[in-house]
């Protein structure tokens, strides 16, 4: 066992620390006034090599290993979370093409996924399927050398500006016996491919979220993923994305700690700083704890991934922690600064929004346990 | 980073796993319930090397680093939290004593008999009136010529009777505070120096805690470990080591109630099919093999940083906190998934829960161990 990071690793962590504190940091609470997507940030970061850290360098990506990525989102999210979100749902819709995509697939669409010219989307949910993917209505129908689509899909992360968009879609007849889903890639320019207008969110009001809507979309076939195994795909796109997530909700708490202990540094109360108050120091020490396992639990499930081991029971295990947790620990922030954490004056007003989501996006926290027990009674 | 096991660290807790399940697994009821002190098995585990692996081979251990210590431990208390115990306090605390801290003389002459467990250590802080507050201890050794004569007492002595050699904390300055505070070693044998009756206990009943007596106890002024006025300081850090140990602990006992508790829940029908399809105890199991998996994460890191000779007092801390804490939750869970049975002695569940209550306490309460991480997050 090793728990020091690799000089690649401290590379990718400085530099992104560094990008996040120089450039993301300065802007977020503005960005999260106006719920503006930041674009030119976005497109730096792809410059720097942050909107594909783990995918090969054939391919756009800068080639380092799932830890480094994930390390990388851990410092992000501190910058801010809206942007993190942002750089994971890529990172996602990346390693779906590069783990199913043909080769021209990925010449087309990974390569400028990776490196941060274009944008991807990934669309599953769906109005009334969402934990229950299942459940999902959006069809598509060959025809010729075509899948036609339908439906509608919700709550698309970076949906307005994205390039392109995983679809999946039930491909299998109304009446048979086993429901099949596919997955497509479909383009931004697909005539029939609307975009909604983006949602009012609670948090991470920075990144963009709308509906999807497919009316007769064409697709060619050969941008159909992994054939008729779609329900791979989305389960293995989940499995890779819940490591995003937990590394974002790392930083967000790590962020949020920062600022507990700034306020808590500062603030007279009792005739001596909060944080000589015993009661604060109580506080300070479980999230510090809860902190420490997150961070540990989610770089255990990027090093099992880089291992080429099975890493679902890892990842659906950090995405459930660091979630929970991190809404522990944004709550627990938010009181010590008592009522100045209510104002949106102070960042952790912000961040206790953007917290919220975290148990609930890429497989809330109850699917996440569902996955475990499957995993461990197995 | 890596998150996988070394080949010698993946050997040792084979041979471990081995061990527990042939010597250690059979008559744990019995133990439990008669409080009888393992000798034979101790005897086995010093054949196996086990009583002082992470120490050097000139004191006739195997030097193996302290991930593997705290695999070793997490084996043993995955049957038996008490003889996970006896390792623990033996090794970190008496023999880390006198190992981090003693004079070239006094190493040679207590570790080998102690690494090779012919001679089992115990160490002494707690009294009746000091517990977290260990400053505030009443023990005095005074110098007189070549000796100090130690006279009070010590409270909850892990090997207070079996142990043959001690560490013991005295004050020598009354005026200092924690800074008049000395270690000794002291023999059992030493005129004055006694023990109480075996004192009944809620778990880790099969472990040796008893009250010790010094009456005027002479003892060398070699015997005097580390320097005059730094025991307490030097305890910090046997502390600090302690910790690994008694988080790698409370993994094992976890690890036990989550196991007994899977198999149970795979087995047992209930509304037609077995607990482990039912959703209610699903989430139990999630809840319970994901906190296992944080808290072992940290034991690990700590004993990681450690070997590496960094500080580790922090992660020590947090590790053996959060161990502990969702240790308990552990437990609690595991009987619940158990139902009736997990109240029972035959089902073991609850005996885990009981031994998991020590870790809590033992080495620094969960209070201390919070105290010790945020002054440190706030330095």
């Amino acid at each position: 066992m090793k728990f020091s990071l690799s000089e690649d690793q401290q590379m990718v962590q400085d530099m992104a620390r560094d990008f996040a504190k120089s450039r993301i940091e300065p802007i977020a609470m503005e960005f999260d006034k106006s719920h503006q997507f930041p674009q030119k940030l976005i497109k730096e970061m792809g410059e720097l090599g942050l909107m594909g850290v783990n995918i090969p360098e054939e391919y756009g990506g800068a080639g380092f290993d799932t830890v480094s990525y994930s390390l990388a989102v851990m410092e992000i999210a501190k910058g801010c979370s809206s942007f993190a979100v942002t750089m994971s749902v890529n990172h996602l819709v990346c390693e779906i093409i590069r783990l199913y995509g043909s080769e021209e697939n990925k010449k087309k669409y990974l390569v400028p996924l990776a490196s941060g010219d274009h944008l991807g989307a990934f669309c599953l949910t769906e109005p009334q399927a969402g934990s229950d993917a299942q459940n999902q209505k959006t069809t598509a129908k060959l025809d010729g050398d075509d899948y036609i689509l339908n439906g509608k899909k919700a709550f698309i992360t970076n949906g307005t500006y994205s390039d392109v968009f995983i679809v999946t879609a039930v491909t299998s007849a109304k009446d048979a016996p086993k429901k099949e889903i596919s997955a497509f890639l479909v383009e931004k320019d697909a005539e029939g491919l609307i975009l909604g207008q983006p949602e009012h969110k609670m948090g991470q009001c920075a990144s963009n979220t709308i509906e999807v809507t497919l009316e007769n979309v064409r697709v060619p076939v050969s941008n159909m993923l992994a054939g008729t195994n779609g329900f791979k795909v989305m389960m293995n796109g989940l499995n890779s994305g819940r490591i995003g997530i937990a590394s974002l909700c790392c930083g967000l708490a790590s962020s949020a700690l920062d600022e507990a202990l700034s306020y808590a540094k500062d603030r007279q109360a009792f005739g001596k700083p909060l944080n000589r108050l015993p009661v604060i120091q109580d506080k300070i020490a479980e999230m510090g704890t809860l902190l420490e396992a997150s961070k540990l639990m989610t770089l255990n499930a990027a090093y099992v991934k880089d291992s080429g081991s099975n890493y679902v029971k890892s990842a659906s295990m950090a995405k459930y922690f660091a979630a929970e947790n991190c809404l522990k620990i944004v709550d627990q922030a938010l009181q010590i600064h008592g009522g100045n954490g209510y104002i949106s004056e102070y960042k952790i007003e912000k961040l206790y929004r953007d917290a919220r989501i975290t148990s609930i996006y890429e497989g809330t926290s109850e699917i996440q346990k569902i996955v475990i027990a499957r995993q461990m009674t197995k | 980073m890596n998150f996988e096991l070394t080949e010698d660290q993946k050997m040792i807790q084979d041979m471990v796993r081995d061990f527990a399940k042939k010597y250690v697994e059979p008559g744990i009821l019995e133990r439990d319930t008669s409080m009888e002190f393992p000798h034979d098995i101790v005897a086995q585990l010093a054949e196996h090397g086990l009583m002082g692996m992470v120490y050097p081979e000139e004191y006739g251990g195997t030097g193996v680093d302290t991930i593997s210590f705290a695999l070793a431990i997490e084996e043993l208390a995955r049957h038996d939290g008490s003889l996970a115990l006896t390792v623990a306090s033996h090794t970190s605390l008496c023999t880390g004593h006198i190992f981090q801290f003693g004079s070239k003389e006094l190493k040679d002459k207590y570790m080998p008999d102690l690494v090779s467990g012919t001679k089992l250590g115990g160490w002494g802080l707690t009294e009746a009136g000091s517990g977290s507050d260990a400053s505030g201890m009443k023990t005095t050794a005074v110098l007189d010529g070549d000796h100090y004569i130690i006279n009070g007492g010590k409270l909850f002595i892990t090997q207070g009777s079996v142990g043959k050699t001690f560490v013991i904390l005295a004050v020598t300055d009354r005026s200092k505070g924690n800074k008049g505070i000395s270690a000794f070693v002291l023999e059992s044998s030493m005129d004055g120096f006694s023990h109480g009756e075996k004192m009944d206990k809620l778990g880790m009943r099969s472990s040796d805690t008893r009250e010790l007596i010094f009456e005027n106890v002479k003892v060398p002024k070699e015997n005097l470990l580390g320097e005059l006025n730094h025991g307490f300081i030097d305890t910090m850090k046997v502390l600090e080591g302690g910790r690994i140990g008694i988080g790698a602990l409370a993994i094992g006992l976890a690890r036990g109630a989550l196991d007994d508790s899977i198999a149970h829940a795979k087995e047992r029908v209930q509304f037609g099919k077995p607990l482990s399809k039912l959703q209610a105890i699903q989430f139990k199991i999630a809840e319970m093999a994901t906190e296992l998996e944080g808290a072992r994460l940290l034991v690990h890191q700590a004993a990681y940083l450690k070997d590496q000779g960094k500080p580790f007092g922090l992660e020590a801390s947090t590790a053996k906190y959060h161990a502990s804490e969702v240790g308990m939750k552990i437990c609690s869970d595991g009987i619940q998934i158990h139902g009736g049975y997990g109240y029972m002695e035959e089902y073991h569940v609850e005996r885990y829960y009981r031994d998991m209550k020590l870790c809590e306490i033992g080495e620094g309460t969960t209070e201390i161990q919070k105290m010790v991480i945020a002054k440190s997050m706030l330095k």
